[in-house]
């Protein structure tokens, strides 16, 4: 039975002790939760973030929106287009340019295969958290066939930088149509392996059901977005609610669970690849022909304006606050990452909770530091 | 490590200079050959991930490049026992005191993999308010592994190029 | 447009300090002035569904002597989802003091704690305004003020 702080303790005791979790721990990689805790239990936690706050949003401020597209990429290597799509409806918007039809499925299509890349990457280390290496090892693995997927239409391994202003920056070439479709029908097989072998294994319920729940209406005034908020029965999806580029002529759900605990949030990421996997198949099969970018120069002419766009990534919305004032270089951009919306629900989870759990509620909330601090 | 005597006219002291050379080529090279082929094959990364490079460090280590062929164990023990680093990335002002701390809890031979352009150089954050231009000058870097993010094969190659240099150690201590 | 054009009109006529910005689809944005902006945001909530922070946003307008916060709100009400409400503000850049919203959108919370170090914008009633990104030493201009040059340029 879990004790509360009111009933058991009185918080200014000396048995509260202060932990720190962090910046080097197994658990808790760039990033530090200060703990204290009573015995086994944890007290108060809180986020100490900033370990890779490397100053994106001023560095935006001295380059072109052409320059900007490498490092805006950067922070969140893992799902490299989704931000650089949100980026991309933002300069798209303020130039008021009509991107080609099949540079949109395109950018649609990139950005399901880095979902899919990113959240591979989030079970695997999910499965790491609960002591489970099948699920690592396998995920690792397979993460691997969507990054070359990646490759191949994009040219490099992570940092594919192939949605930019004005349409995607290449091609897709043939034979990636057609590996394309193959990895999709391999996958969707895949999938159920992981469900019997992760999410249907007694000992992943026993250590992930009920720990660290988020209630609906916390979700909601927390600000959780993506995986967190669609794990706690809050269907958000800006896929669905403001169908940007192609979104509206492909058919898919918005997985949405109700129990709001660990297990809920990383399964909830594999029903987010089913149906990415049927976005995929779907544009690949009817991409229509023509030019795949617009022709804005090396240095794009942007008139003053200002814009807020977003795009469902795979930790949730990404948003974009640009500010141009008609000069080469945006005046202001921020960058409202869905890490650093989802941030605020850890103190609140990770309160009267085992230090064991620790790990597994920190890695659940799909929190990637270098994506939150930028 | 023995080092032999300057000879001078005393017979015995030439001796003494003879039989050093002969322990150091006899027992003193073997034993350190052994030490560092001992070394060599089961590196102990420090479990601290700096930036995006650890993706490309976590891909390194999963089932496709897996980096534990080459005698680089998995990342999570105590520091105390780690004796590789592997800076993965950009080295922020907030970081960089307890990157050298980290560095220096580790024990005796210990070396650093500078991995990425940030790591190296700064890289594309060469203007920003908030990263270090380079971590050597907080720690000594042993290898670079240049890259944004470097590829998996480049990380093995760069542990390789480490194995080759701890190889060729001249001492047993390690400095 | 018709539709955000409406929630605007709502706030406007309710609040009549409150000056509409502009609309675009599914986009609204909404200045008020830092006396009333609470009541707005509440009425905002409460009234017209804006219950989900987005995420608060600053800008430097250093010719105007002005720094703007701008606070973007989603909804979670079911057929308004779409609809970020932006709700901006303008204080002095040499007094720049503002109220927090934190008891109106909880979720602010660390949005503010950052708005106010890279901005020097101080939220009164806010409970933590200790640096979160920026490291624990930083003693210098609040890096995305336009005055505060990077050392690498
Ligand atoms: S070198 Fe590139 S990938 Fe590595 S940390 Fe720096 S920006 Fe990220």
């Amino acid at each position: 039975m879990r004790m509360t702080l009111e009933s058991e303790y009185s918080p200014d005791a000396d048995r509260i002790m202060a932990v720190s979790l962090g910046p080097q721990h197994p658990g808790a990689g760039h990033f530090r939760i200060r703990l204290w805790l009573d015995g086994d239990y944890v007290v108060k936690a809180l986020p100490d973030a900033g370990y890779v706050h490397r100053g994106e949003e001023k560095m935006g401020e001295y380059r072109n929106y052409t320059q900007n597209v490498p490092h805006l990429e950067r922070p969140v290597i893992l799902d490299s287009s989704n931000i650089l799509f949100a980026y991309s409806l933002g300069v798209d918007e303020l130039m008021n340019s009509k991107v080609p039809p099949r540079a949109q499925y395109l950018r649609v299509i990139m950005s399901e295969i880095n979902r899919i890349i990113s959240h591979m990457y989030f079970i695997a280390i999910q499965g790491l958290f609960l002591g489970h290496t099948t699920m690592i090892t396998w995920c690792m693995g397979d993460r691997d066939f969507w990054i070359d997927l990646g490759e191949r239409i994009a040219g490099a391994r992570v940092t594919f930088a192939y949605i930019i202003p004005g349409g995607v920056r290449n091609d897709i070439p043939e034979f990636a149509i057609e590996k394309g479709l193959k990895t999709c029908d391999w996958f969707e097989k895949r999938m159920g392996e992981y469900e019997k072998i992760f999410y249907d294994n007694p000992m992943v319920h026993q250590r992930s059901d009920g720990v660290g729940v988020l209630s609906r209406d916390d979700a909601i005034a927390f600000g959780a977005t993506g995986t967190v908020a669609r794990a706690s029965g809050l269907a958000l999806d800006v896929r669905k609610d403001e169908p940007y580029s192609s979104y509206s002529d492909f058919e898919f759900k918005t997985p949405v669970l109700t129990q709001g605990d660990s297990w809920a949030r990383a399964y909830v990421a594999l029903l987010d690849m089913r149906e990415s996997v049927k976005i995929i198949r779907q544009a690949l099969k009817g991409l229509p022909q023509g030019p795949v970018r617009l022709k804005l120069g090396p240095q794009p002419r942007v008139p003053a304006g200002e814009v807020y766009s977003r795009t469902e990534a795979a930790r949730g919305e990404m948003s974009y606050h640009i500010v141009s004032d008609g000069s080469p270089r945006p005046y202001r951009l921020k960058i409202g990452v869905p890490s650093a919306k989802n941030l605020r629900a850890l103190p609140h989870l990770l309160k009267n909770v085992h230090i064991a759990d620790i790990p597994v509620i920190y890695w659940s909330l799909n929190y990637w530091p270098v994506e939150a601090d930028r | 490590m023995v080092v032999a005597q300057q000879q001078k006219a005393g017979t015995f002291q030439v001796l003494v200079g003879k039989i050093d050379d002969v322990l150091q080529y006899a027992i003193g090279d073997p034993l350190r050959y052994l030490a560092n082929w001992g070394r060599l094959y089961s590196l102990w990364p420090v479990h601290l991930e700096t930036a995006c490079c650890s993706v490309e460090v976590g891909a390194a280590a999963g089932s496709r490049f897996d980096i534990e062929r080459f005698g680089t164990l998995e990342a999570f023990g105590s520091l105390r026992a780690c004796d590789l680093i592997i800076v993965m990335g950009t080295v922020t002002r907030k970081l960089a005191p307890r990157l050298k701390l980290i560095y220096d809890q580790m024990a005796e031979p210990k070396w650093v993999i500078a991995m990425g352009a940030c790591s190296i150089t700064g890289g594309l954050y060469f203007d920003s308010y908030n990263v270090l231009r380079g971590i050597d000058d907080i720690i000594p870097v042993d290898v670079y592994v240049p890259g944004c993010p470097p590829r998996a094969e480049a990380l093995i190659q760069g542990i390789v190029l480490l194995q080759e240099k701890i190889r060729r150690m001249p001492t047993l201590s390690g400095r | 447009m018709d539709r955000a054009k409406a929630i605007a009109d709502k706030i406007t006529s309710k609040h009549p300090g409150t000056k509409l910005e502009w609309v675009k689809p599914r986009r609204l944005k909404v200045s008020a002035p830092a006396s009333m902006i609470k009541d707005v945001a509440l009425f905002a909530r409460d009234s017209l569904g804006f219950d989900h922070i987005s995420t608060v946003s600053g800008v430097d307008w250093i010719a105007k002597n002005a720094l703007e916060v701008v606070y973007f709100v989603g909804s979670t009400v079911p057929g308004q989802e779409g609809f970020v409400l932006a709700l901006s503000e303008r204080v002095p850049r040499d007094n720049p003091v503002v109220s927090t919203l934190i008891g109106v959108w909880r979720g602010a919370e660390y949005h503010e704690r950052e708005t106010h170090e890279m901005f020097g914008l101080n939220f009164q009633g806010h409970p933590d305004q200790s640096h979160l990104f920026l490291p624990e030493d930083w003693n210098d201009l609040p890096p995305l003020r336009k005055d505060y040059v990077s050392p690498g340029r």
